[in-house]
């Protein structure tokens, strides 16, 4: 019974994850791109909402409906005016520009707001659970955040899939050249792809705030579970990186009933196997579908 | 052909983003150093004493030091109208460098040496939870500097640091309570809840941690000697973000007892989903973690009848030997001053310096030698009770009082500490008696 509880809160706990990874995933299928900033953005937005809560009379749930288009609206600029010039044959620059950012944010982050764990508080709602027969308890945020991912990859595939600006998004990133021969601008398409992740991943850090808490330096470890989320599940697929995210959360509380000190440590090891014998991840792609 | 490049540059992509984001978590481990620095060509002052203050004041641990600010403004201004005169009949100014660690052991560390090799400090004072004082301490004992340590489990500084019974230090001293004045009190509160059969024990991997899941001089023998089982599923470690395997063995073993010491902001994650999970004992007694109004008032309703001990409170029947001004004066100075409640390391805070101050007094000169001859034999009231290095359980440890508390949730939605214990010191007064965890409605 208690291996059933460990994987449904592992399942929920891949929920949040999976928000983060969710951005990761997709600026890499567009743009090929690996945001290491992504953490810190994350923490960045998480501040947001707490300078928001602290001065204003909103709750952290109203105060996403400003930090979500701020962020959307600073991922854009980043995209244009950094990353576009990093974008070419080899990654090297990408990665050690937002590597710089990353260090930037959380450096400013120390200096400006100090290094104190900060929380987000929602009330009664924190702590409200649903109880499912067998003893077992599912917290209601929790799910909330699980429903939201799910949600809003759903959404986002349609988006992909169905849409004028989806084909245009799957066209830039089989081959840009082509794309722009056609007359469609690639930077504006890989600008409001990354308005989209920073969007995300602004909730991503919103929903960690409320459901533990952050420091300026928590980024890195968000970072790394959405990049092992990303790989578990498949690079480029959003549904991949939904599935990764819920074997990585599931990994780590299961390895908590087994061994409590290893849980952080038994997700990685998780991740390593695949890395090692499943290189291509749960769904296998490569190019974003 | 193409497809075999594109999973190569895949390939390498990832290979290099794995490494990159490696190198970010590992820098994130060792907080980047900030501040500090300058400040060294000024002269190793003749007549100058030179004290440094090394306490959290920013990070996970910042509750240690939010009182640090009043008593640092007040010290100054203390020494600055006296100064300090030593037994030889010689007057000094006394200036106070205060250091943040960031909650960082590793910078802890680094801040120490820097005010040693630096700033050419005559004493360190440290205090905060063994991250902070025993790297501390090992910087003092290696460049030979007086350390005076407070606020940690006197076997989490001792045996942390490799002390054996009969071989102490030569340069550092702790006064703190140890781990049987917490047994005591928290044994005596246990006593509130019905047919207590298990003890359930949440412990992180860290120093307090270990000293606390000791097979032989921590918590489980004791348990076991009540009568009770220990029930501890394992350290975990710091910054957990999910405690369902702690909360499932807790609640299918049936531990109406929690005894625990959690770092603040893992107490608070661990306390929601328990209470999400339902997981309900009757008598939680929570060390470090909710020794701050500020800690409890995040649980929302969720703190009421919680546990902790206390070392010092308003109610002590206690005053400082610099400023005469009692317990319940100092705090309501505190209040005055910074509009906020009360915290326990405040009283620890001022008793610091009194040590410091009573030292120094006894001391010959401003010599390291001979300064570290006046604190081992040092005996002095303080706000916080008699520090007497002639007389602790093992050599350079000295023990104060320690009880019990419960915090009660007020009307107006604000927390206060009531104590409910005092076994072991009838002399400080209680103001309640214990009460279990009200868990109906939940």
């Amino acid at each position: 019974m208690s291996i059933v509880n460990a994987v449904i809160q592992g399942i929920l706990l891949g929920g949040l994850y999976a928000l983060f990874a969710a951005g990761l995933s997709l600026m890499f299928g567009v743009m090929r791109l690996v945001n290491l900033a992504h953490g810190a953005f994350a923490v960045l937005a998480a501040y947001g909402a707490l300078l928001i809560v602290r001065t204003g009379a909103l709750n952290p749930i109203a105060a996403l409906l400003i930090i979500v288009p701020a962020m959307a609206v600073l991922g854009f600029v980043v995209q244009r005016f950094i990353l576009q010039r990093t974008l070419g044959t080899s990654p090297l620059p990408a990665l050690l520009v937002t590597f710089g950012l990353s260090i930037i944010i959380e450096n400013t982050l120390l200096l400006t707001v100090t290094a104190d764990q900060q929380r987000l508080n929602l009330g009664s709602f924190d702590t409200a659970a649903i109880a499912l027969p067998g003893g077992i308890r599912i917290g209601a945020f929790p799910l909330a955040v699980f429903v939201f991912a799910l949600v809003v990859l759903a959404l986002l595939s349609l988006v992909l899939s169905r849409t004028q600006y989806g084909r245009l998004v799957r066209a830039v990133s089989d081959d840009p050249g082509t794309v722009q021969l056609n007359g469609a601008d690639p930077k504006l398409i890989y600008g409001f792809a990354a308005a989209i992740a920073f969007g995300l991943v602004a909730v991503a850090g919103v929903a960690s705030g409320v459901q533990t808490s952050f420091s300026p330096s928590s980024g890195s470890l968000f970072l790394i579970f959405a990049f092992e989320a990303v790989i578990i599940g498949g690079l480029g697929s959003l549904w991949g990186t939904m599935l990764g995210a819920v074997v990585l959360g599931i990994a780590q509380t299961v390895g908590a009933a087994i061994a409590p000190a290893q849980q952080i440590l038994i997700g990685h090891l998780v991740f390593l196997v695949f890395l090692a014998f499943l290189p291509g991840g749960i769904t296998r792609q490569k190019a974003l579908r | 052909m193409d497809t075999a490049r594109s999973a190569r540059t895949t390939r390498r992509i990832l290979a290099l983003s794995l490494t990159a984001a490696t190198a970010i978590a590992l820098a994130g481990c060792s907080a980047p150093t900030l501040g500090g620095g300058g400040g060294g060509g000024e002269s190793t002052g003749t007549d100058t004493i030179k004290i440094g203050y090394v306490t959290p004041q920013t990070g996970p641990l910042a509750a240690f030091g939010e009182a640090d600010a009043f008593v640092l403004e007040q010290m100054k201004d203390y020494f600055e109208e006296n100064g300090v005169t030593l037994a030889d009949g010689t007057k000094h100014d006394v200036e106070i460098i205060s250091k943040d660690t960031q909650s960082d052991p590793k910078r802890a560390g680094d801040v120490a040496a820097e005010l040693i090799l630096q700033d050419g400090v005559d004493l360190i004072l440290v205090s905060s939870t063994p991250e902070t004082t025993n790297p501390v301490s090992d910087q003092c004992e290696a460049n030979q500097v007086v350390c005076i340590s407070t606020v940690a489990p006197w076997q989490a500084w001792y045996f942390g640091r490799g002390g054996t019974p009969d071989k102490g230090f030569d340069w550092t001293y702790h006064f703190f309570w140890g781990l049987e004045d917490a047994e005591a009190v928290y044994s005596d509160i246990w006593k509130v809840a019905t047919d207590a059969k298990g003890v359930a024990l949440l412990l992180p991997n860290d120093s307090d941690g270990g000293a606390w899941a000791d097979e032989a001089t921590g918590f489980p023998p004791f348990i076991t000697d009540q009568g009770l089982t220990p029930d501890n599923p394992g350290a975990y470690p710091n910054g957990t973000t999910d405690f369902t395997a702690q909360i499932t063995q807790f609640k299918n073993s049936g531990d109406s007892i929690l005894t625990a010491v959690p770092i603040p902001p893992d107490f608070t994650t661990f306390w929601k989903q328990a209470v999400q999970q339902g997981y309900q004992p009757e008598v939680a007694t929570v060390a470090k973690a909710i020794l701050f109004p500020s800690a409890v008032e995040a649980l929302g309703d969720l703190g009421n009848n919680l546990s902790t001990e206390v070392w010092w409170a308003p109610s002590y029947p206690y005053s400082s030997s610099l400023t005469g001004q009692s317990s319940e004066e100092y705090a309501a100075a505190f209040t005055e001053s910074t509009g906020q409640q009360w915290t326990q390391p405040l009283g620890f805070a001022e008793a610091l310096f009194e040590v410091a101050n009573a030292a120094l007094e006894k001391s010959a000169s401003s010599d390291a030698a001979d300064i570290k001859e006046a604190v081992a034999t040092l005996k002095v009231d303080t706000i916080v009770g008699t520090v007497d290095w002639t007389s602790g359980p093992v050599p350079n440890v000295s023990k104060t009082p320690l009880v019990g508390g419960q915090w009660r949730l007020q009307d107006d939605g604000s927390y206060e500490l009531v104590i409910v214990s005092n076994s072991e010191h009838p002399d400080i007064p209680t103001g309640g008696t214990p009460e279990k965890i009200d868990w109906t409605g939940r």
